[in-house]
């Protein structure tokens, strides 16, 4: 791993992803790329996408999880909370104003129609990314199937997330396991 | 702790474990977690899930709003804590062991295995978002035509956001 920069300090790591949490409207990744790779140089190009495939594997945000193993790695757990902490501050601070507004005003019909609007948009957005990540299974029938299985269970079916896990998760592995 | 910000604390310190493709892959549970403790209804999880859409930072802050609603700042940082903390440190964890693993056959078996789940799951996610927020032939239209521009141009997503909140405050929804 080549590492041009000087390792980054604790308040170093909060800055970093503060910028990137409060300016990620829509997408925090390529963000989150930007800092670490091209301006502050903590992370080569290919050590970033290393990382970045942990966090896409290992449960939970993947941003989250990107900004614990970065300010892990730099100060252990201290770096970690530092890089959270940062990436979360702002947003938190937005999402509860915007939330405390819609509370506030939700009787208005201006602001409930507006809300409206805004779901049905906010729906549009999902739709297109799982349109998207969907794009590459196109000529894999497994990988359809298993991915029909997961809908039907969930969008159909209205079956609890944990016990679909456990039975497509081995499923899936096993369909899957001549893959590589 | 009262009852209420306990079930808060382990209905989302699960979902921390359940999230295997990113936050989106979550909708369908929250949603339905919510319907079944009797916290809100999909309309006004839908809602609140657009208005974490509309703020900055990572998509999963619907869980901070979530919490919010339920139970005030404490809900909020606990329902924040305890999703992003349990995932938080299996990452902590694992990312030293992670680079000796770069080129493990089992690595790529695993991403293709994910790969599908997490399609089928943010579909179902979409599915039952419109279901929930797109009530009419309008608001469908909406959501339609928002993923169509998203998925044909590189628009950036705060704009259609913008669009459809203020079509809905003109009345025109």
């Amino acid at each position: 791993m080549t590492q041009d920069a000087s390792p980054p300090g604790r308040w170093e790591l909060f800055r970093g992803f503060f910028a990137v949490g409060i300016l990620g409207f829509g997408g925090v990744l390529p963000l989150a790329r930007r800092m670490s790779v091209d301006q502050k140089r903590w992370l080569s190009p290919a050590a970033f996408t290393d990382l970045l495939a942990l966090c896409q594997f290992l449960p939970g945000a993947n941003i989250v999880n990107l900004a614990v193993s970065l300010g892990g790695r730099y100060h252990g757990p201290a770096g970690a909370l530092a890089a959270v902490a940062g990436l979360l501050a702002a947003p938190i601070g937005v999402v509860i104003a915007l939330g405390a507004l819609y509370g506030r005003f939700a009787d208005v019909p201006m602001v409930a129609h507006g809300v409206q609007g805004l779901a049905a948009a906010a729906s549009g957005l999902v739709l297109a990314t799982a349109l998207r990540i969907a794009g590459p299974l196109r000529r894999k029938p497994r990988g359809i199937a298993v991915a029909l299985l997961a809908f039907a269970a969930i969008a159909l079916l209205r079956w609890p997330l944990l016990p679909v896990l456990a039975v497509l998760l081995p499923v899936s592995l096993l369909v899957h396991r001549r893959a590589a | 702790m009262s009852a209420l910000l306990l079930s808060i604390a382990l209905v989302f310190a699960e979902l921390s474990f359940l999230a295997v493709g990113g936050a989106n892959t979550l909708v369908p549970e929250m949603q339905r977690q919510m319907q079944a403790q009797g916290w809100m209804q999909p309309a006004e999880f839908a809602a609140l899930f657009a208005l974490a859409q509309a703020a900055p930072g990572p998509n999963m802050l619907v869980v901070t709003l979530v919490g919010w609603r339920l139970a005030g700042w404490g809900g909020a940082g606990l329902a924040t804590a305890a999703f992003v903390a349990p995932a938080g440190v299996l990452a902590y964890a694992v990312s030293r062991a992670w680079e000796r693993f770069r080129d493990a056959r089992w690595r790529k078996v695993a991403q293709a295995s994910l790969t599908p789940i997490t399609v089928g799951l943010v579909m179902a996610a979409a599915v039952l978002l419109c279901e929930a927020a797109a009530l009419d032939l309008r608001l469908l239209l909406v959501a339609g035509v928002v993923a169509g521009i998203m998925l044909a141009t590189k628009l950036h997503p705060l704009w259609l956001l913008g669009a459809g909140a203020g079509l809905g405050a003109a009345g025109w929804l």
